[in-house]
């Protein structure tokens, strides 16, 4: 594979790798600080992708646009909405066991499904939204365009890096990890358990928006397909567990390595003949939801502490 | 009257039977167990394509071989249990939660490389319905599929207060460390729960992949009904799982009916959102479910 | 039961540090022997224990020849052990028909039918509520429900905790004489309460604890005689 071709392919390596790097610092703010499993990171993606994309698109008779906002407007629109969704779920199911928020988030992330391809009028239902600009698109086109989007995502990575840094040594994110160890004992103490519950929830959710938004905007097109729960959500998830050990640098690490990997052997099968293709990525869906089983019995270290009891058919 | 009897009322008690045969499984598994199988519905499909597969091999009515798709079913559901769920029983039920949905990946991905992604029928051709009174026209796959849950019913409801194997579930489900020093015997407990959960798993797959057709997703797609379901009936009560399931049932194919005016209440494409709305009103409201569940 | 029940030099806790250190105590096979002592002292964690509700980190509990640290809670009931818990101590959503036959799987009686019949005849009160769910009684009635539970396998020994926690004078009264009873028919009963008085005076031999450990063994006058325990756990006056 000559240079330049080597070359763009690890530049979209790693603008993927970065949206997804998003995804996790996202996911580890709910997981990692909060304790909040959140099984429907799909439809937060997507709502933040299309709120991107209408803001920032031109007038179509196809789906509701012609706002033309710039590309940070959008961003923000994303993180806003994703956001506020994620506010909707959490305020209903926050005070319940963990169980009950991943089912109504991956309803969540059903309903918003449905919606993305039936409301035609909002959003081109299964045709999709396309033109969606790129960031300074005025200042560089074709592949150049590339290597500038991958700054702006790694840009952005960077600050959410910080930022989230910043939360976790700070009182909020103190207390917030209190309540994590200790629920009892953080309410005993006067902690509004909910609330801050609530707040990481909806933190993450607003950056999962983004993130969905980076990928409409990188690949100029978006269509309900891209919230194919398989790819954002369980990669994800896997990302966090096999690299997160529950701090920022894990989940960007998981991200990197599994998405490499995703992406690496995507290019052996798509040479094989056309019959072993279509199983091949049978075969690493299988692979990844074997990977989940086996870093969930050996590599959990360092991951939550005890929040819930657990079944105890034993020993008490 | 008879459309409505015909082409509602009829579906809905179909898709509630399948509903409700899945939502047993999955409340007993919350309730003895104590976590949301995620891996429940691909369970469904793998006994779907357990049938498909002897019916390669014994043209005869599906629903004779629905055996054939227990055995996969339960076989699949101990395996699983033994080495993927039992290692977390320990910790924090949520890691098993997580654990199940990865299995359930696990489940579609070896189905679709075994059989492949495109929808398969499991009988050909279409049957004549049956004509009641003149007026109603009923499927036979309708009738089969009440019926069936019917009778599965009443047996699991002997099952459970009479038997002793049963008894035995409903104390562990109530408290299993008072069961432990009762001299109960929880691993077989544990057992039997996968088993009865996977086998009627297997039957709602049959009649999932009768009423519609067999596809990979069939089971997923039915996952958050039967957890709507599960919880409407209260968590741990089987019984109260089976009403739950006609009942989202209903409310699904009804809130398609023309209540008012000549348009449907509410459109078809946005049926699943029923049962999610149901849900969430009841986790808002009343998380203890009908029948006064436990809330985990 | 015709062995005794020997715990030695035993230390056990919930995995952080040990709740009771190095208790010794017998039980003699027939008799009624009572643990006391302070808030925290270690004597539910004893009765825990003894059914592998803890982790122990030394010393042995052995029932005649059997190593009983060495077996499973579930493994208790059919070497002839029954226990009836605090809290918690009948299965709710279950009638208390179920309640009682549910005691009866892991060591089924020779006769179901005649147990069934004396346990009832212990438990009179049980006979017109057998169809209601044990969670709607009142606490001294599902005490009676654990109770008949516990003496449906025909054990050897119960084991029971706090039996008369919370409840009314009267079931209090009820209850003490119910042990005697059992004892009667040749049962070995080891509890546990804070009804010290009351619970000597029936008792055969009590063990203090204080701190998880031991403080002062004796016979139940002995005991009752004792100024020091009169001081610390009957109020002092004249018992």
């Amino acid at each position: 594979m000559e240079l330049t071709g080597l070359f763009f392919y690890v530049v979209s390596l790693l603008i993927m790798g970065g949206i997804y790097a998003l995804l996790c610092l996202a996911l580890n703010v709910q997981w990692g600080m909060g304790g909040l499993f959140n099984a429907g990171i799909a439809g937060f993606y997507g709502v933040g992708a299309y709120t991107s994309a209408i803001l920032s698109t031109a007038a179509s008779g196809r789906h509701l646009g012609g706002f033309s906002m710039p590309v940070p407007i959008g961003l923000v629109g994303a993180a806003l909405v994703a956001g506020i969704t994620g506010w909707a779920v959490a305020r209903i199911c926050v005070r319940l066991k963990s169980d009950y928020l991943a089912m109504a988030s991956i309803g969540i992330a059903e309903i918003l499904r449905l919606v993305f391809v039936n409301e035609s009028w909002l959003t081109n239902g299964s045709l999709g939204v396309s033109r969606i600009p790129r960031p300074l698109s005025d200042f560089t086109t074709g592949r150049m365009s590339d290597v500038v989007f991958l700054g702006f995502v790694w840009v952005i990575v960077l600050l959410v890096y910080v930022a989230t840094s910043r939360l976790y040594d700070s009182p909020w994110g103190r207390s917030l990890r209190a309540i994590r160890d200790n629920e009892a004992s953080a309410l005993a103490a006067g902690k509004n358990v909910e609330k801050y519950r609530i707040q990481t929830f909806v933190i993450g959710c607003a950056v999962m928006g983004v993130a969905g938004g980076l990928s409409a905007h990188y690949f100029r097109f978006l269509s309900p397909t891209a919230t194919d729960p398989l790819l954002t959500t369980f990669l994800v998830w896997v990302m966090l567990m096999a690299g997160g050990s529950g701090n920022n640098r894990g989940a960007i690490l998981g991200a990197l390595t599994i998405w490499t990997l995703w992406s690496v052997t995507e290019i052996f099968t798509n040479r094989l003949p056309p019959e072993w293709a279509t199983r091949s990525s049978f075969i690493r869906m299988l692979l990844v939801g074997l990977l989940l089983q086996f870093v969930l019995q050996r590599f959990r270290s360092g991951l939550l502490p005890e929040k819930s009891p657990p079944v105890r058919f034993r020993k008490d | 009257m008879s459309e409505f009897i015909n082409f509602y009322l009829f579906p809905a008690l179909t898709i509630g039977s399948i509903y409700a045969l899945g939502a047993v499984g999955i409340s007993m598994i919350f309730g003895i167990l104590r976590f949301a199988h995620f891996a429940h519905g691909d369970l469904m499909t793998l006994g779907t394509y357990g049938i498909l597969a002897a019916a390669a091999l014994m043209p005869v009515n599906p629903l004779l071989l629905v055996p054939f798709g227990m055995a996969l079913t339960v076989f699949a559901a101990l395996f699983v249990d033994r080495y993927f769920y039992r290692p977390l029983r320990d910790l924090p039920t949520i890691y098993t939660v997580i654990s199940s949905f990865g299995i359930a990946l696990v489940f579609r991905s070896l189905i679709q490389l075994v059989w492949g992604s495109e929808n398969q029928v499991l009988v050909a051709g279409v049957r004549p319905p049956l004509i009641l009174f003149d007026t109603f026209r009923v499927s036979v796959l309708h009738l089969q599929a009440i019926v069936t849950t019917a009778v599965i019913a009443v047996l699991l409801h002997f099952f459970l207060t009479a038997t002793r194997t049963g008894r035995s579930m409903r104390a562990v489900a109530d408290d299993p460390e008072l069961a432990e020093v009762s001299g109960l015997d929880t691993a077989k407990v544990v057992r039997w729960t996968w088993i009865i959960g996977a086998a009627l798993a297997a039957v709602a797959g049959a009649f999932a992949a009768l009423n519609t057709s067999a596809h990979p997703n069939l089971g997923w797609n039915l996952l958050l009904p039967m957890f709507a379901a599960a919880i409407l009936g209260g968590i741990g009560k089987p019984m109260g799982a089976m009403a739950g399931g006609f009942i989202i049932g209903m409310a699904e194919e009804l809130s398609s009916y023309h209540w008012i005016g000549d348009e449907a209440l509410i459109s078809p494409s946005y049926k699943t959102a029923v049962a999610f709305v149901i849900m969430i009103s009841l986790l808002i409201f009343r998380p203890q479910g009908l029948f006064k569940g436990r809330l985990l | 039961m015709t062995e005794q029940l020997s715990v030695t030099g035993l230390t056990a806790g919930y995995g952080g540090p040990p709740i009771i250190e190095d208790i010794s105590l017998s039980v003699e096979p027939g008799e009624i022997a009572v643990v006391l002592g302070p808030n925290g002292a270690g004597k539910s964690t004893l009765l825990k224990t003894i059914f592998a509700l803890t982790s122990v980190s030394a010393g042995s509990i052995r029932l005649g020849e059997r190593e009983l640290t060495e077996c499973r809670t579930s493994a208790l009931v059919p070497l002839g052990v029954s226990a009836v818990p605090q809290n918690r101590n009948v299965f709710p959503s279950m009638t208390v028909d179920e309640n009682l036959d549910v005691g009866t799987y892991a060591a089924p009686p020779a006769d179901q039918k005649a147990t069934r019949e004396r346990v009832l005849s212990l438990f009179p009160d049980l006979k017109g509520k057998l169809r209601q769910p044990a969670g709607e009684l009142s606490g001294g009635q599902r005490q009676m429900v654990a109770m008949g539970r516990a003496l449906m396998s025909e054990p050897k020994l119960v084991l029971l905790d706090e039996p008369t926690a919370g409840l009314s004078p009267a079931y209090l009264e009820r209850i003490f004489d119910l042990l005697l009873d059992i004892r009667k028919t040749g049962i070995t009963i080891l509890m546990v309460e804070q009804n010290a008085r009351q619970a000597l005076q029936i008792a055969d031999h009590g063990h203090i604890l204080v701190n998880g450990r031991n403080h002062v063994s004796g016979t139940g006058e002995e005991l009752l005689g004792d100024k020091d325990v009169r001081r610390l756990f009957l109020g002092g006056a004249a018992g």
